[in-house]
């Protein structure tokens, strides 16, 4: 029977609490800057001139077909021969900016070419710009449409963001890491940070379904 | 088992039994042939690696050719690693293990040990224009290191607290993360330190802090006693002229130091 023994893990609750901060400091950032730069991302495939359309298909298939921690290692260990050295916290928000920017930029082109012609059209004749009509008129019904994938999407980021431990960002995997190689409680430890995992996952997804219709496109679009 | 097969047994057995209660002749044996063979490491800088010749090159082979000048004798160097190097004391095919071996009560049972030879440690490692004299002088400054290695729990014990320690996975990750700059001074082991200084002198480091010192030991085969007293002299002798400082100085940047006896 194995004899189970979290206190010597709960101990170390100030790790734990600073590793969960660090976490969610980093998906904020990733989800906030990524979503962005995945709505610019789809904007370059289906509405930008051919060029940055290229680019952006460029971006996106090299992003989607690498692996995670390979882009966080060439942005660690590999910008500092170009000259940008980042801290590890730095490198590893950079990294899920990217990695998500590349996955939304995808999801959210799936739901603007849904968007029916007509509704563009109609944009168009009460003399709203094309920037004017992509932002107000195809963007938020687009977000509506892909919410769940993006939201999914942006946890899986999360849950990705254990790896960034790796580089030494001091985040939750790293201090359970760390607890770990100084008790020896391995499994309490990674069990302790699989809960913390769920938990904010949970939350996550939770968080972002009530924000979205209410504060990113609005409940009519709903359905 | 029929009667035949368990006389033969007994005929394999016996034949063993010379070996089983091996003599102490050892030093005899070594002196009779004006041979000795002596184990080597050939995978660890830079006490023992392969060098752009292809041959064998390090501290510990130094030390193999210093015994065998001493003893009057060739030096046959016979390449092992960590995991079998004990083996073959035990089975005789080398008379003298020269291979950064760490003295500990289960190896004891097995095999002895001469006066210690060179150091091994643990240390801090950093440029040359980073002025680090003290730990004192750590703080505020990135030091990379392995999670959960030896220098690690050294590191975290005697830094200050302002110290930005960074832990990574393993030794390569470390060691890549202090080339690319991304940490200030790498805590490891000395293997590990003289590899990446040879790499990448352009990063000019040098020797910093001493973590932890765990000296190397020349292993004998139990009991052979006249080999082991006979090598203990050649080492004092080297210790008292300078000779094992020289050899350290060379292949590890720092002096032997107070080695055990």
């Amino acid at each position: 029977m194995v004899s189970l023994d979290f206190a010597a893990v709960l101990e170390q609750w100030p790790l734990l609490v600073q590793g969960i901060g660090a976490t969610i400091w980093l998906v904020a950032l990733a989800a906030t800057l990524g979503g962005f730069l995945g709505i610019a991302c789809a904007w370059a495939r289906t509405w930008g001139p051919k060029p940055l359309a290229w680019l952006a298909a460029g971006y996106v298939e090299s992003i989607r077909n690498t692996p995670f921690i390979v882009q966080l290692f060439v942005i660690f260990f590999g910008l500092p021969s170009a000259g940008v050295r980042l801290s590890p916290e730095w490198a590893s928000a950079l990294a899920m900016v990217i990695n998500l920017g590349a996955y939304a930029g995808e999801i959210v082109r799936a739901g603007v070419e849904a968007t029916p012609r007509g509704q563009v059209e109609a944009g168009l004749s009460l003399a709203l710009t094309p920037g004017q009509v992509f932002r107000r008129v195809v963007v938020p019904p687009a977000l509506a449409r892909v919410w769940p994938a993006m939201v999914s999407q942006i946890v899986i980021v999360m849950l990705g963001s254990a790896v960034c431990g790796q580089i030494s960002a001091r985040e939750l995997s790293y201090f359970a890491n760390l607890i770990q190689s100084r008790n020896f409680r391995a499994f309490e430890a990674y069990l302790v940070a699989t809960a913390g995992y769920l938990v904010l996952a949970i939350a996550l997804r939770r968080l972002l379904l009530w924000v979205g219709p209410r504060f990113l496109f609005g409940t009519v679009w709903r359905g | 088992m029929n009667r035949r097969t368990l006389a033969k047994l007994g005929f394999v057995l016996a034949a063993l039994m010379p070996l089983a209660g091996h003599a102490q002749t050892a030093l005899e044996d070594v002196l009779a042939r004006k041979q000795i063979v002596i184990a080597i490491p050939t995978d660890f800088p830079p006490y023992g690696f392969v060098g752009t010749d292809l041959k064998p090159q390090g501290l510990d082979i130094d030390m193999a050719h210093l015994i065998g000048a001493r003893l009057g004798v060739a030096v046959e160097l016979l390449p092992v690693t960590s995991a079998n190097r004990i083996a073959y004391l035990q089975t005789r095919k080398a008379q003298l293990v020269i291979s950064t071996l760490g003295k500990n009560a289960e190896r004891e049972k097995v095999i002895d040990f001469t006066a210690a030879y060179s150091p091994f440690f643990q240390a801090v490692f950093a440029a040359r224009s980073l002025p680090v004299k003290a730990f004192s002088d750590l703080a505020g400054k990135t030091v990379g290191v392995t999670r959960g290695a030896m220098e690690d729990i050294e590191l975290a014990r005697v830094a200050p607290p302002s110290v930005d320690i960074r832990r990574f996975e393993d030794n390569n990750v470390t060691v890549a993360a202090f080339v690319a700059g991304q940490v200030q001074a790498i805590a490891t082991g000395a293997s590990v330190a003289a590899t990446v200084m040879q790499r990448n002198p352009q990063l000019n480091a040098e020797y910093k802090l001493l973590l932890k010192d765990s000296p190397n030991f020349i292993g004998v085969a139990k009991g052979e006693d006249r080999l082991r007293v006979r090598v203990n002299e050649i080492i004092a002798a080297a210790r008292a002229a300078g000779e094992l400082d020289r050899l350290s100085q060379r292949w590890l940047g720092r002096p032997a130091g107070d080695l055990p006896q």
